[in-house]
């Protein structure tokens, strides 16, 4: 069921909302979070439909937030949708015009779900200091994605810099299965790491967190390579008797390379926004080794600069 | 606590963090065997978890897939079986490097299950494995075989060497339910393997265990304060446990006859779910913390001392089943006319303990009943005391709470509330919590947790020899009983079982819930 309200305020849409939901028959809230993107307007759609994806795992109210801005006067668009193919969850897009874009707050607060975790993510460039963003401050849990600004390195370094328990950054979530893949491979002690080097495209977020988070936990020197792509292509860290080797030059089939062991496949391919998304909503705490990486991250960017 | 001693010296890696709950516990090396490759349960299930873990990236790189069975397959043409059951049914979307991952790994034995150089072909096999793939002589036997091929498959792992280990490495066998059809049995079955496998590396499926949903009744009475206070026997009446089936016995004739309702589902699924729902708060979530719980339980235990009494038997009979006519089960084929196989049975069990005495425990199982539904239904005293008319409460039930474990897996609260309007008046209303719709899109498959934990050699969810054995203490002398008896008692296909069903909870002055 879809509901269009122009100029509207948000008692109006969240009375639409209970409406909305009596008449599709299933009165029950079972939604366990309210998800806020604040996106603009070229990236709302594809943001929404991997909210979307997402909340067929962690069913939510998702809250796009657009803001027009503009010179014109003070108006509330909003798009409401429940059921149907927008999956278990409920959608409100909002389109603030005027003035009202510098005051989301206001209009998505009477929106939360009761007592449900809220989680902000910004698909596109995100605010400076995520957590000091009125949208941001109503958020448990707040996801950036540095690949998607328009200078992604300066934005990861702002990651660091303005750092509140609470955010994560999507460039983070995408090098899960690589820290996974490694930390598997060194549950066989392989002996002492002495170096690493990690080789991706420029401007890698990933890459630049892949590095600091090795340093960080093994210790030694990772430096980083820039290759043509896409996304991490190789990890090398340098051991007392060889070598053991992650390489991925297509983005999906890697081979794992160790002394002393045959070559083997593995899966490595790279996942849909979506996927990263609904990472992200399994866990709504602090990501205290994101926060450590993202943090060292700075005080090595700056001290090579 | 874990099985094997390669967890236990094994120094600490620094990219593990306890804090850093992205990173998956992976399998290590490792390799599985399958025997009984061109099963239902191997195309339909296993097959398709194993390509699910690999697509969650929860296998180790080099993992190999071994299919044992009678067809004259070429490795290739067995990558095209699990190629082809893992299209149809693994519940992740097939992607070609997962695929490029596994089909590396996968070979395929030709034999049969006393056929000593088949096993000695597959002992090479595996050792080829270790060279190729890196699997580090670590292998997991999964026993998808007729019952009565495990004594013999068993034997022969043992004979050719398969079942030994070297350096720390692991070798692990599976073995799917029926575990034996009687107390005797299971002992001589346990035997037979705790001969040739250490008791910490069998492992015993109970596909029901590895449900999200069983694991929730742990979540729900140990994580809330809100139902353990209520969890005793001054607040609940009775408990109602149900696995209902709406199929007949189809295809497994062979099986079904001569073991019943009671040895095929009550003995492990209800047992095993009686023993979640009653035992006490374990010290722990360590599987030997959680065992010793379950098996308090299962050893207190008691049956009902009049069995004509407190246990029910049937056997459906032809009739309308949602719309299809369909056979009594006398007119199965490969039945004997004069079976006296039960497909409906239902005891009351009493556990006695300080928590439950005087709470007795019904369970039920049955095939061709009104519909598919599996549930524990707690259902609460009432009220001791209704200040309102006895008018205003005539529509009032007893509270309950129901779990329910499949379809539509959730947990619904039963209890009282005023009809709208200036009268008042009292009716039962439901809350639900449907937990399909919020989180399992991509939850694991029962089967997928459960190869899963094999593999990391984890076994809190896998019953041990000494439940098993508990159970069928507790149901041998019903079976017995029951063998003394005429012929079950027929019920009409796509109802709820027969009246003698009805009349043993009506002795207790209670009734059965349309689940």
């Amino acid at each position: 069921m879809s509901i269009d309200l122009t100029d509207t305020s948000a008692s109006k849409i969240a009375a639409a909302l209970v409406q909305a939901r009596h008449r599709s028959g299933s009165p029950a809230m079972g939604m366990v979070l309210t998800l806020i993107v604040v996106a603009e307007e070229k990236d709302s759609h594809d943001a929404l439909r991997a909210a979307l994806e997402a909340a067929r795992e962690h069913p939510s109210r998702v809250v796009v937030v657009i803001p027009r801005g503009g010179r014109g006067p003070v108006r509330l668009d909003a798009e409401i949708r429940v059921g149907g193919e927008s999956g278990p969850g409920e959608t409100v897009v909002l389109r603030l015009h005027g003035p009202l874009a510098e005051h989301a707050e206001s209009v998505v607060l009477p929106l939360l779900l009761p007592d449900a975790p809220v989680v902000a993510w910004w698909p596109g460039e995100p605010p400076a200091v995520p957590a000091e963003d009125p949208i941001g401050a109503l958020a448990r849990r707040r996801v950036t994605d540095s690949a998607a600004a328009a200078r992604p390195l300066a934005c990861l370094a702002q990651r660091g810099s303005g750092y509140h328990a609470g955010d994560t950054d999507l460039s983070w979530t995408r090098l899960t299965p690589w820290r996974a893949l490694v930390a598997a491979a060194l549950d066989q002690p392989p002996g002492e790491v002495r170096s690493g080097e990690v080789a991706a495209e420029r401007n890698s977020p990933s890459a630049e967190l892949f590095a600091a988070w090795l340093e960080m936990k093994l210790g030694i020197q990772v430096t980083r390579k820039t290759s043509r792509g896409p996304g991490i292509t190789a990890l090398r860290l340098r051991l007392d008797d060889g070598e053991l080797a992650v390489t991925r030059p297509d983005g999906r089939l890697a081979v794992l390379s160790q002394p002393g062991q045959p070559d083997r496949p593995v899966s490595l391919h790279r996942r849909e926004i979506s996927e990263l998304l609904a990472e992200e909503l399994r866990r709504l705490d602090e990501d205290e080794v994101y926060g450590e990486t993202v943090q060292r991250e700075r005080t090595a960017a700056s001290s090579s600069s | 606590m874990t099985s094997g001693s390669e967890d236990d010296a094994a120094p600490v890696n620094p990219l593990r963090d306890p804090r850093d709950r992205r990173l998956p516990r992976i399998a290590g090396p490792c390799g599985l065997v399958i025997f009984g490759v061109t099963g239902d349960l191997a195309r339909k299930k296993l097959m398709p978890a194993v390509y699910d873990l690999a697509n969650r990236g929860l296998l180790p790189p080099g993992f190999a897939l071994v299919g044992f069975a009678r067809r004259d397959w070429a490795d290739q043409d067995f990558a095209q079986v699990v190629h082809d059951s893992v299209k149809e049914h693994a519940r992740t979307p097939f992607r070609d490097s997962v695929w490029d991952q596994l089909s590396e790994g996968i070979r395929f034995v030709q034999g049969e299950f006393d056929d000593a150089d088949a096993f000695e072909q597959l002992r090479r096999t595996t050792e080829e494995l270790d060279r190729e793939r890196g699997t580090g002589g670590n292998h997991a036997f999964y026993l998808s075989v007729p019952p009565k091929s495990f004594p013999t498959v068993i034997q022969q792992l043992d004979k050719s060497g398969l079942a030994d280990t070297a350096g720390g490495s692991w070798r692990r066998v599976v073995v799917e339910k029926p575990f034996g059809h009687d107390l005797a049995s299971a002992r001589e079955l346990n035997t037979i393997i705790g001969d040739v496998f250490p008791s910490g590396s069998v492992f015993r499926i109970d596909h029901y265990l590895g449900k999200e949903t069983v694991q929730n009744i742990l979540a729900l009475r140990f994580a809330n304060q809100l139902f353990e206070p209520i969890w005793n026997g001054n607040y609940v009446d009775h408990v109602q446990m149900t696995m209902a089936e709406d199929i007949g016995i189809g295809g497994r004739a062979g099986y079904y006859d001569g073991v019943g309702a009671a040895r095929d589902v009550i003995q492990n699924h209800l047992l095993q779910l009686l023993a979640l729902t009653a035992m006490e708060e374990p010290v722990s979530f360590a599987p030997a913390a959680l065992r010793l719980e379950k098996q308090k339980i299962l050893s207190a235990v008691q049956l009902p001392k009049d069995l004509s009494r407190h246990t029910a038997r049937g056997q459906y009979a032809a009739g309308w089943q949602g719309g299809v006519q369909v056979g009594g089960y006398l007119e199965e084929e490969g039945i004997s006319a004069d079976s006296k196989t039960e497909t409906y049975a239902a005891v009351r069990l009493d556990v006695d303990t300080r928590r439950w005495a005087g709470v007795p425990f019904y369970l039920r199982t049955g095939k061709r009943l009104g519909r598919r539904v599996t549930e524990v239904a707690v259902v609460f005293k009432r009220a001791p005391h209704l200040p309102f008319a006895r008018t205003a409460t005539e529509e009032l039930g007893a509270n309950a709470l129901v779990v329910r474990i499949q379809p539509d897996e959730g947990v619904t609260v039963r209890f009282g509330a005023k009809v709208p309007g200036t009268a008042m008046e009292v009716r039962d209303v439901t809350m639900d919590f449907a937990y399909g719709e919020s989180f399992t899109e991509s939850s694991p498959e029962a089967y997928e947790r459960l190869l899963l934990d094999v593999l990391l050699g984890d076994p809190p969810l896998f019953p041990r020899h000494e439940e098993v054995e508990l159970s069928w203490q507790i149901l041998d002398p019903i079976e017995e009983f029951w063998a003394e008896q005429d012929r079950p008692d027929p019920y009409s296909a796509g109802t709820w079982g027969p009246e003698s069903a009805d009349a043993m909870l009506a002795a207790d002055g209670r009734v059965w819930r349309r689940p």
